[in-house]
């Protein structure tokens, strides 16, 4: 298990490094620099800056600088936004989105996880119908839709939360819905998909040959059996949560990773576009690995190969 | 045991052997069909998919035609009749479509003359064109008055001859046909991406999965590679480094898309290479182009079907997402994200801006994720009646 | 011998898009203490259906009992609640499902499984389950119980699986062990054990069997009687020897005849024809006069009805009929039931 993880991490550094290094390159075939930033400049005034930002050097020089850097969590310095250093500026604009993010998966999972179980049980009954109505709705109307429809009923109208901004807990509630919809249809649907597969099952209908009861079987033999395949979406899922961010932050102007990254694109700030593309990057590697690893805790079935387990 | 006591003895003559006109032990009682008619037969059952089927003609017939319905132009822009609510014929006379031409809305003030105030001061301080409608008299503390105002922005103008369908935006370009325009590149932004992803990755797929040995292993490790990098990380870069415009889209969202419908042919090849049914075509000494097409086609068209029919909402989808962001098609073309996102700009005060655009794009995402749902049950054997 | 089951006019049929399936169409049958009984009969005839009714586990909504009664010492157990026939089933009557890689919950420990019965009927607490799991597993015949009770089910072969779904059927020492072909899906040398198995067990916990199968060759080892089905009915029911010695119905003749043996290299098998009706519209008369080369001009008018041949055994069959034509079995079924009796007699020794 052990060896298993180390070889996946192995791997992941030579993904991101990949990564880092397009990213460079590409960055450096773009126009804009921090001199696009400030007017008129008289040409000593620019090499100083040129070289504040290290870009008086050779490009190769640069991007060993840049990934020296890199190893040590150094990610430049923002052409805009006072020019503070890239990871401060990633590091501020953290808490934000990981509160959504995680708030989001865990709500949605959980609502999702409810709504699909329901629908099995109730399998054919307008409860089915209701909550399978809600996935396909869920799944197909894109976040930034839902995001305005809540933003006007919930906040405009009806006053009940905060339009926009950050702050207290309550303006956490509107983006984290937005947000979480996706991951509950999608869960919504797996769940009764599986649930329904499973209930049809040769080992269901052996635990009820002998006796065990409805709520038995459908919580100790069928959850988790419906379950783990979930796990396998939990990925894609994760990745809509990034996407989801983009949108979700710019609508709700919440102070995150996501809204930084869009007002980044807008200035051609491109430190802070390629840190934020690296830190999406991590993200997601270490999503995928994360849900490796937690399939194998929770199937008996896979052992992973590799030794040392 | 209880024996049957027959009541009346059965005819005597009866019990001679039975003369048998035609074999019938071995009669078929159902008729008999190929899957693929099974399968249209249970997609064509399926209510709420065939409705997305007519849904999708109408769309794509309209952003086909749609545009030239009026005189109006895509970049037609007019400051002097910008942000002009909907207003159409006929219906102008129903009140309940709201689609007679004026804005309402509510405004709140510590009296009734302040909260009429900040509605005229919002509509253009046409206040001969406004009816002001009290809602609650408040008592003299902070907003506690409301009015709901109605303005009549066509009478404002003079305009009441003129009629914007669905409204115009802040620079008086016609949202009708900006709408069905938008629909236009987004539907052919997600149609191209599907079909080259489905080129691409069946290619692949398949030359992977039906070749196999070396080749796969060759294949796999690009494959792995690809997939490794976060699809939308690779969207990004090549958005910002690429002019925005429908190809840089297409480019962006099929560079890494097609690896999923290639993960998918390959498996399914691999499975049904190894089943009997191609072990003895070989066996009969059939070609190998001769399996591909006539046995391994037949039987992985279902899965591909299906998952180009769910790479064209994803498409729409990210198209939409990229455009919001500002990464995507920028206006003065238009798409339906870039509408959405232009609209919600502004969405408090001309709610139409960002109805209409948003309703569209989440019937079209609906239409085709319930198409590929039926499509998916179609081509299960299981749901086969 | 008090009658442990009664099944009197038993009729199942399960609602489908295309109309009405009668799977089982008005039986009657009875399960004596400590006996084993086994249902012959192709797939589709609805002798899976008939264990399934009993224990209310037919799939719900679609299957349903459409007329009958079921007496399970004495007490109509169709009419039983939910919770009731939950409290019946494991502890009074169990089963044994056909297919050993499918019936165990891949997620759940082995153990965890057998002893999940133990803990509902037997109010075990979980020290007294693992101590009674072990020891059904040792006598279903798996060794290192200990260790495999911590197991999941692919880490047990066909046959250990198949042991260990009989070790969750006895767990509680039911009065009736239901055994839907338990023997299909395995290795000929690991159904020879899963049978010896549960023979041996009959034998020590005094329960009574019913065994579905469609392989008559299984039934002549362990059946004390024999019920034959075909489309939903039963066409022929007695002893085991009734069933082999002296076979009445034309389609128990069929099965019969169409068991190879080891001589059969010299003769053609006594094949059926065709294959079962449609039981959307089942067909007038006898459902078998199409496949039955005897048929009689009424089988094509009218069902025959039970017609006793001694005070075991009955068969459902025109040909029985007073002003029926005599009809012998075809000379290879013939020769088989002869076979039948020669083997009787070193029946002993061949276990």
């Amino acid at each position: 298990m052990l060896r298993y993880i180390l070889r996946r991490v192995f791997y992941m550094a030579i993904t991101l490094f990949i990564i880092a290094t397009i990213t460079f390159f590409l960055m450096k075939l773009l126009p804009g620099s921090p001199l696009s930033a400030e007017n008129k400049l008289s040409e000593s005034q620019q090499e100083v800056i040129l070289a504040k930002y290290g870009l008086d050097d050779p490009i190769p020089v640069q991007y060993v600088n840049y990934m020296v850097g890199l190893v040590q969590g150094d990610l430049g310095i923002s052409f805009h936004f006072d020019n503070t250093p890239v990871t401060q500026i990633l590091l501020n604009r953290m808490p934000p989105s990981l509160i959504l993010g995680m708030q989001a998966l865990i709500f949605g999972t959980i609502a999702g996880i409810l709504f699909g179980l329901i629908a099995a049980i109730y399998h054919n009954g307008w409860l089915d119908y209701t909550s399978t109505i809600i996935a396909v709705l869920g799944t197909s109307i894109p976040s930034f839709v839902f995001a305005g429809i809540l933003q006007w009923y919930l906040a405009t109208k009806w006053e009940v939360f905060p339009v926009a901004l950050w702050g207290t807990y309550a303006h956490t509630v509107l983006p984290t819905i937005a947000l979480a919809i996706f991951p509950m249809a999608t869960a919504a649907r797996f769940t009764r998909t599986e649930m329904l597969e499973v209930l049809g099952s040769d080992y269901i209908m052996t635990a009820r040959a002998k006796g065990v009861t409805e709520p038995g079987i459908i919580f100790k033999h069928g959850l988790r059996n419906s379950l783990i395949p979930l796990v396998t979406v939990m990925g894609p899922m994760a990745v809509s949560l990034m996407t989801g961010t983009l949108v979700i932050e710019k609508i709700f102007a919440v102070p995150g990773i996501g809204e930084q990254f869009v007002s980044s694109i807008e200035v051609l700030d491109y430190p802070t576009i390629m840190g934020t593309t690296l830190l999406f990057s991590v993200l997601f590697i270490v999503i995928i690995l994360v849900i490796d690893i937690l399939y194998v805790f929770i199937d008996p079935r896979i052992r992973l190969t590799g030794g040392g387990s | 045991m209880a024996t049957n006591q027959q009541k009346h003895e059965p005819p005597k003559e009866l019990f001679v052997p039975h003369e048998r006109k035609e074999d019938t032990s071995e009669k078929i009682t159902k008729p008999s069909r190929s899957f693929f008619q099974d399968a249209r037969r249970t997609f064509f059952k399926n209510k709420s998919a065939v409705l997305s089927i007519i849904l999708m003609i109408i769309i794509i017939i309209l952003s086909i035609i749609g545009p030239y319905f009026n005189d109006y132009k895509m970049d037609g822009q007019d400051l002097s009749r910008a942000k002009m609510p909907p207003k159409v014929p006929v219906i102008e006379n129903l009140p309940f479509f709201g689609m007679d031409g004026t804005l309402t809305s509510e405004f709140k003030g510590d009296d009734v003359e302040e909260a009429t105030q900040n509605a005229v001061m919002r509509y253009d301080n046409n206040e001969e064109f406004i009816d002001i409608k009290v809602l609650s008299e408040g008592d003299g503390s902070a907003d506690s008055a409301e009015v709901s105002a109605t303005y009549n922005i066509y009478e404002a103008k003079e305009m009441q001859d003129e009629y914007f369908w669905l409204g115009t935006d802040q620079l008086g370009r016609d949202q009708w046909t900006r709408i069905w325009l938008g629909a236009r590149v987004s539907l052919i932004i997600a149609f191209v991406a599907a079909a080259i992803d489905l080129l691409i990755g069946v290619a692949y797929g398949g030359i992977s999965g039906y070749y196999g040995g070396r080749i796969d292993d060759i294949l796999q490790r690009i494959l792995e590679i690809l997939i490794g990098i976060p699809n939308l990380v690779v969207i990004f870069l090549l958005m910002i480094i690429l002019q925005p415009g429908i190809t840089s889209i297409v480019l962006a969202l099929t560079i890494t898309g097609w690896t999923g419908m290639a993960r998918i042919v390959r498996g399914e090849v691999l499975k049904q290479k190894n089943e009997e049914y191609v072990l003895a075509a070989r066996t009969l000494g059939q070609s190998n182009g001769k399996i591909i097409r006539k046995h391994l086609m037949p039987n992985i068209a279902g899965i591909i079907i299906i998952n180009t029919m769910f790479t064209i909402p994803n498409a729409i989808f990210f198209e939409a997402f990229l455009s919001f962001i500002g990464l995507g098609i920028v206006p003065p073309e238009a798409s339906l994200g870039a509408l959405v996102d232009a609209g919600f700009k502004v969405f408090r005060l001309y709610p139409y801006m960002v109805f209409y655009p948003a309703v569209l794009i989440s019937v079209i995402m609906i239409a085709f994720n319930l198409i590929g749902d039926g499509l998916r049950d179609a081509f299960d054997p299981k749901m086969h009646k | 011998m008090s009658k442990l089951l009664e099944v009197k006019d038993l009729s199942v049929s399960f609602n489908t898009y295309s109309g009405e399936v009668q799977a089982v169409r008005g039986i009657d049958f009875d399960l004596k203490k400590g006996e084993t009984l086994a249902i012959v009969g192709e797939s589709g005839s609805g002798k899976s259906v008939t264990t399934k009714a009993i224990t209310q586990l037919l799939s719900k909504p679609q299957g349903y009992i459409k007329t009958g009664e079921i007496l399970f010492e004495e007490e109509d157990i169709t009419k039983y609640s939910n919770k009731q026939m939950q409290k019946l089933r494991g502890k009074d009557i169990s089963t044994v499902f056909q297919d050993p890689m499918t019936s165990l919950n891949p997620t759940m420990k082995v153990g965890r499984q057998i002893a999940e019965g133990l803990i509902k009927h037997r109010k075990m607490s979980k020290a007294q389950a693992r101590d009674k799991t072990i020891e059904l597993l040792e006598l279903v015949g798996i060794p290192q119980a200990e260790k495999r009770i911590n197991q999941y089910p692919h880490q047990f072969s066909g046959g250990m699986r198949q042991r260990a779904v009989v070790a969750i059927a006895l767990a509680c020492n039911p009065k009736i062990l239901i055994a839907d072909e338990p023997t299909t899906a395995l290795d000929v040398t690991i159904q020879a054990q899963i049978l010896e198995l549960m023979k041996e067990i009959q034998r020590e916990m005094d329960s009574a069997i019913i065994f579905i199968t469609h392989d008559l060759g299984v039934v002549a080892n362990v059946a004390d009687r024999v019920a034959v089905m075909y489309a939903g009915k039963i066409v022929e029911i007695g002893t085991a020897d009734d069933i082999f010695y002296n076979p009445k119905h034309p389609y128990t003749w069929g099965l019969l005849g169409s068991m190879p043996t080891l001589d059969s290299d010299e003769e053609e098998l006594y094949a059926i024809p065709g294959s079962p009706p449609d039981m959307l519209n089942p067909p007038e008369g006898d459902a078998f006069a199409p496949r039955n080369r005897f048929a009689l001009e009424i089988d094509t008018k009218m069902e025959p009805p039970m017609f006793q041949v001694s005070d075991t055994h009955y068969a459902a069959s025109w040909l029985l009929h007073e002003h029926a034509p005599k009809i012998d079995p075809p000379e290879s079924v013939q020769r088989r039931m002869q076979g039948f009796a020669s083997m009787d007699d070193g029946k002993d020794g061949e276990d």
